[in-house]
C-alpha cells in the first residue's frame, strides 16, 4: 500500500514538473519576445558589415554571434518569436477549433453532413500543400494574418478526422445514450459529454501541430509566399542559415534551439492539460 | 410449428448411457498443488497464501465475486500473471509432469512454454476475442497442433477434424475453412476448447467459460466439458462466479474472498453446510430458481450478511404487491415492430433485414414490474430502446397514458423522458467518466427544469444519493471512484432525479455480483413501494425474474411466445421455448444435479432475407391473463 502510495506521489510530483517546466519555458520565451519587442523595436534589425558572422561569446555584448550582415542573433532570435509564434499557436487554435466542430457535427449526426464533410475533407488532402498555399496566397494575397487563415485551411481536417473517429466510438457508449435518454439537448451533449471525453489527444496534436507550423511558415517565407521576408521569424533565420552550415553554425542553432524549447514547453503543458482534464488520471495515447 | 426443429434447437440422442463416475479418486498425489501461493500487483497483496489440490479427473471450482482473485490464480497456474503486471511473490505450484513433479514457478519461461497448452492448457471467458479473427479456424487448431505435437499438415489437419467432432461441432470439414466471425458465441467457444484439448492435456484451466454465453449455450457446454473430462481423465479448475454452475460441474469447491481462500469443501458438503459465514451469505444471495413457488407476488427478503464471524439477516420479508391493474396502463403497446436493414447490396439496395421485434403487444400497469425475458437477438432490448424513444419503431402502436407517441408534440415527447427513465447494463459505461455523480445526478432535474436554484439541486442530489444507500457528501466524486455496485446506484438515482412512472431496468443486475445484485434488487424494490414505480425489466437470468416480477413476457426470435402472471409462467409454462429456457437455468444446488441430455443447436438468427417474413405468432388465452403461442407437435 505505502510504495503505491509514494508511486502516485512521484507521478504526481512529476506532473507538478512538468507544469512548472512548461510555464518557464513557454512564458520565458513569450515575455522575452514581448518586452524586446516593446523595449527595443530595432534590435537584431541593425545592419553592422564590419562584424560579419562573429561566432558566440567572441566579442563583448554580441552573444550568440552574428549573421552574415552583422545582425545580433540574439535580439534577431527573440524578434523573430514574435511571427513564429503568432503563427504556429493562433494557426492551431483556428484548426482545432474548426476540427472539432467539423468533427463532432459530422461524427455525431452521421449520414449526408457526415458524407459531405468528409469527402470535402479528403479533396483536400488530396491537393498537395504547396500548390493549395501558391493559389491561395495568389488569390487572396500575403501576409500574417493571409497565412494563418492558409494553415487553419490546410489543417482542420485532420483534427476533424480525429474528433469524428472518437465521437464514433464513444456515440454508441451507454453514457450518451442514458443522456439522450433523460432528453439532454445535442449541444449539451456535443460539447458537455462528447467533448471533454476526446480532448486528450486532440490536445496532444495540437502541440505537436504548433512545431510543424512554425516551420511551415519558413518554407512558405522562402518560397515568397509567407510574411515580409525582412522580418525575422525563426523559420526564416532557419533558412537563411542553411548556407552557412559548414562555416557558421550558430546562425540555424539558435534559432532552432528557440523552436525546440518552445515546442518541447508547449508539448509538457499539452500533456499536464490533457491529465488534468481526465479525472480518472490514467494516461491515454 | 414451433417445434424443437422450428426454433433450430433438438434434443440429442440420449448421452447419459454412461454411469456417473464421480468422487471417485485413486489414493496418489495430487495432479497440480497449489502450496501458499501469493500473488502482488506492485505491493498490493491480490493472493494471499493459497493452497489447494487437484487431483486426475477432479473438477475444482474457485469461486470468488470481483477482485477475490480467482482469475489472478489461474493465470498463476499457467504463469502468465505478468501479463497483468503482477508477480509470484511465494508458494510453490507442483505439477505431476510425465517426467516426474516440476515446480512451475521455479521453471523458466521456455520450459513453461512447453508446459502450456501441452500438459495445462486454458479457456478464457471472452469467445469473441480469444480466437484471432484474421485466420481460419483450421488454421488456428492446426498451428496448435504442430507447435506441440509432430503432425505432418495432413494429419494436423484430420486430427482437427477429430477435434471439432469431439466438441460435437458437425459439419467438421468446412467449418476448418470459416473465420471466427462466422461463427456464433457458443461454437467459438467450442472451437476454443477444441483448440484447448488438442495436446490431450492433463489439466485445463476454464476461467469463466460460460459467463459471456446464453443459457441454453451455457447448458450445452457445461454438457460438452462433462462428458470430454470423463472421457479423457482430465482434471479441471474451473473459475467462476455463478454459483448454479458450480453446483453443476464442480467436485471440489475453493471459495476465494479478497484473495484469501475462506473455504474449501466438496460441493455437496459446501452446499448442505457451509462454514464460513461468507460462503454462508454467498449462497444466501444467490435467487435459486424455484424459491418463489406457490406464490402469486413478488416477495421482498431480507439480505444475509456478513457481520464478523456471524451472519445477520436485514430488513424484513414483505410481499410485493404494488400492481396497480385496475388503473389506466402506464404503456401500452400494440403490434410494435422494429426491423434494421442489413447488407446493403453492391447498389445500396437492402438485401437483409433484422427482425428484432415482430408484433409485439403488451401493456404496464402503475407499480407493476414486467419482466422481458429471452436470449441474446431476442429483441428485449430494441423494446425497451424504443419505448425510450431512443430507436424509431417501423410500425405499431405505441400510448404513454392513453397518448400515442405518434400524435405527441415536441414538449411532450420531452415529458415523456421525465417520466420514463432508463438504467443500462454497464454500470462503467453508463455514466460519463468526465463528470461528477453529481452532475450526472442532476442532469435531469436541469434538463426538465424541475428545481431552481442550485442549493435545490444540490439538496435533491444529496437526498437522492442517500435514497440509494451511498452517501451524501459523495456528490463531488468521479464515477471511476466507485465499485460497479455504488455506480449501479448513481444510475438509479440518476433516473430517480426526473420523479419517473416506469423506469426501464436493461439488464441493469447482471454486470453485478450476486451479493451486490441481492441488495440492488431489494432497493428496487422498495422504491417500487414507497415510489409507486413501474419497472419494465429486461433480463437472461430467469432466477432474478422470478424474485422481482409480477408478470413476465418470453420473447424469441423478436415475438412473445408467451405472457401472464409470473407464478403462471413459471411453475406451468406453456410453451416449449419457455420450457427449454427454464430447463437451461443452472440450479444451485448439486442435490438436485442431473445429467441432462446435451442440447443441440444453436439460437436462431433474426436475419431475414427482404420478402421471408417471419411467422407471426398467435397468442391464445391457456389460462386466466396467461397468454402463449400454439404449437403444432
Amino acid at each position: 500500500m505505502t510504495t503505491v502510495q509514494t508511486r502516485s506521489d512521484t507521478l504526481k510530483r512529476f506532473k507538478n514538473l512538468e507544469f512548472i517546466l512548461g510555464v518557464l519555458l513557454v512564458g520565458g520565451i513569450t515575455l522575452a519576445v514581448v518586452i524586446t519587442h516593446w523595449l527595443f523595436p530595432d534590435s537584431g534589425t541593425q545592419v553592422n558589415l564590419t562584424q560579419r558572422l562573429v561566432p558566440p561569446m567572441t566579442e563583448p555584448g554580441i552573444w550568440l554571434g552574428t549573421d552574415a550582415l552583422g545582425r545580433d542573433i540574439l535580439g534577431r532570435a527573440i524578434l523573430g518569436g514574435e511571427i513564429s509564434l503568432k503563427v504556429g499557436v493562433y494557426s492551431a487554435l483556428g484548426a482545432v477549433i474548426l476540427g472539432i466542430v467539423m468533427g463532432l457535427i459530422s461524427g455525431y449526426y452521421g449520414g449526408f453532413v457526415d458524407v459531405f464533410v468528409m469527402r470535402f475533407a479528403d479533396v483536400q488532402l488530396a491537393l498537395p500543400f504547396i500548390l493549395l498555399a501558391i493559389t491561395f496566397i495568389a488569390v487572396i494575397g500575403g501576409g500574417l494574418t493571409n497565412m494563418i487563415i492558409l494553415l487553419i485551411v490546410s489543417q482542420w481536417v485532420q483534427y476533424a478526422r480525429l474528433v469524428r473517429g472518437s465521437v464514433l466510438s464513444l456515440r454508441d457508449q451507454e453514457f450518451i445514450l442514458s443522456a439522450r435518454a433523460i432528453g439532454v439537448h445535442d449541444i449539451r451533449i456535443l460539447f458537455q459529454h462528447l467533448l471533454p471525453n476526446l480532448i486528450g489527444p486532440v490536445i496532444v496534436l495540437m502541440t505537436l501541430n504548433v512545431a510543424n507550423n512554425i516551420l511551415l511558415e519558413s518554407s512558405l517565407t522562402f518560397l515568397g509566399l509567407g510574411v515580409d521576408p525582412t522580418i525575422p521569424s525563426w523559420g526564416g533565420m532557419l533558412a537563411e542559415g542553411r548556407t552557412y552550415l559548414q562555416t557558421a553554425w550558430w546562425l540555424s542553432v539558435f534559432p532552432g534551439l528557440a523552436i525546440l524549447l518552445t515546442v518541447l514547453g508547449l508539448n509538457l503543458l499539452g500533456d499536464w492539460l490533457r491529465d488534468i482534464l481526465d479525472p480518472t488520471g490514467r494516461t491515454s495515447l | 410449428m414451433w417445434n424443437f426443429q422450428r426454433l433450430g434447437l433438438e434434443l440429442a440422442p440420449d448421452s447419459t448411457e454412461q454411469p456417473v463416475k464421480r468422487n471417485v479418486y485413486v489414493a496418489q498425489a495430487p495432479l497440480l498443488s497449489i502450496q501458499s501461493l501469493s500473488v502482488n500487483f506492485g505491493s498490493n497483496s491480490v493472493v494471499r497464501d493459497l493452497s489447494f489440490d487437484v487431483r486426475a479427473g477432479q473438477t475444482v471450482a474457485i469461486v470468488g465475486e470481483s477482485g477475490s482473485g480467482k482469475s489472478i490464480t489461474s493465470l498463476s497456474i499457467m504463469r502468465l500473471v505478468h501479463t497483468m503486471n503482477a508477480e509470484i511473490t511465494g508458494g510453490r505450484i507442483v505439477f505431476q509432469g510425465d517426467s516426474g513433479a516440476v515446480d512451475l514457478v521455479a521453471q523458466s519461461e521456455k520450459a513453461m512454454r512447453r508446459i502450456r497448452g501441452k500438459d495445462i492448457a486454458m479457456i478464457f471467458q471472452e469467445p469473441m476475442t480469444s480466437l484471432n479473427p484474421v485466420y481460419s479456424i483450421g488454421n488456428q487448431i492446426v498451428e496448435v497442433l504442430r507447435l506441440h505435437e509432430n503432425h505432418t499438415r495432413a494429419s494436423a489437419r484430420e486430427e482437427a477434424v477429430r477435434l471439432l467432432k469431439l466438441v460435437r461441432l458437425s459439419d467438421a470439414e468446412s467449418l476448418l475453412k470459416r473465420y471466427p466471425h462466422q461463427l456464433s458465441g457458443g461454437m467459438r467457444q467450442r472451437v476454443m476448447i477444441a483448440m484447448a484439448l488438442a495436446c490431450k492435456p492433463k489439466v485445463l484451466v476454464a476461467d469463466e467459460p460460460t459467463t459471456a454465453l446464453d443459457v441454453t449455450i451455457q447448458s450445452q457446454i457445461l454438457t460438452i466439458m462433462r462428458d470430454l473430462q470423463r472421457e479423457m481423465g482430465m482434471a479441471v479448475i474451473f473459475i467462476t462466479h455463478d454459483m448454479g454452475v458450480v453446483a453443476e460441474v464442480a467436485d471440489q469447491v475453493v471459495v476465494m474472498r479478497e484473495g484469501v481462500k475462506v473455504e474449501e469443501a466438496p460441493v455437496s458438503e459446501l452446499f448442505a453446510r457451509p462454514q464460513h459465514p461468507y460462503t454462508k451469505a454467498l449462497l444466501a444471495a444467490v435467487p435459486k430458481l424455484g424459491s418463489m413457488s406457490g406464490t402469486d407476488l413478488p416477495r421482498i427478503d431480507p439480505l444475509v450478511v456478513m457481520a464478523g464471524d456471524e451472519t445477520r439477516s436485514v430488513g424484513t420479508s414483505r410481499v410485493q404487491d404494488t400492481a396497480r391493474t385496475g388503473e389506466q396502463p402506464i404503456v401500452e403497446v400494440t403490434d410494435l415492430v422494429t426491423r434494421f436493414n442489413v447488407n446493403k447490396g453492391f447498389f445500396g439496395g437492402v438485401s437483409h433485414r433484422v427482425h428484432a421485434v415482430e408484433n409485439v403487444s403488451f401493456s404496464i400497469y402503475p407499480g407493476e414490474t414486467l419482466a422481458l425475458v429471452g436470449e441474446s437477438g431476442s429483441g428485449k432490448s430494441t423494446i425497451g430502446r424504443t419505448l425510450q424513444l431512443l430507436q424509431e419503431s417501423t410500425s405499431g402502436d405505441i400510448r404513454f397514458s392513453g397518448k400515442a407517441v405518434a400524435d405527441m408534440t415536441r414538449a411532450e415527447k420531452m415529458r415523456l423522458r421525465q417520466q420514463v427513465q432508463y438504467v443500462f447494463q454497464d454500470p462503467f459505461a453508463s455514466l460519463d467518466p468526465r463528470k461528477t455523480v453529481g452532475f450526472s445526478i442532476a442532469e435531469p432535474i436541469y434538463t426538465h427544469s424541475l428545481l431552481t436554484g442550485k442549493k435545490a439541486v444540490q439538496k435533491r442530489v444529496e437526498e437522492l444519493l442517500e435514497r440509494v444507500g451511498l452517501s451524501p457528501d459523495k456528490a463531488d466524486r468521479y464515477p471511476h471512484e466507485f465499485s460497479g455496485g455504488q455506480r449501479q446506484r448513481i444510475s438509479i438515482a440518476r433516473a430517480l432525479a426526473s420523479r419517473p412512472k416506469l423506469i426501464i431496468a436493461d439488464e441493469a443486475l447482471s454486470a453485478l455480483d450476486v451479493s451486490i445484485q441481492a441488495q440492488i434488487i431489494n432497493l428496487m424494490m422498495d422504491l417500487q413501494q414507497e415510489e409507486g414505480l413501474a419497472y419494465l425489466f429486461i433480463s437472461h437470468d430467469m432466477a432474478v425474474v422470478e424474485k422481482m416480477s409480477h408478470r413476465v413476457a418470453v420473447m424469441h426470435l423478436g415475438q412473445i411466445v408467451e405472457m401472464g402472471p409470473r407464478r403462471a409462467v413459471f411453475e406451468s409454462p406453456a410453451h416449449s421455448y419457455t420450457r427449454r429456457l427454464l430447463s437451461a437455468v443452472p440450479v444451485a444446488d448439486p442435490a438436485r444435479r442431473t445429467d441432462r441430455p446435451l442440447i443441440e443447436g444453436d439460437i436462431p438468427s433474426p436475419v431475414r432475407a427482404i420478402g421471408d417474413e417471419p411467422e407471426r405468432l398467435i397468442l391464445q388465452e391457456v389460462a386466466k391473463d396467461h397468454f402463449a403461442s400454439i404449437e403444432m407437435q
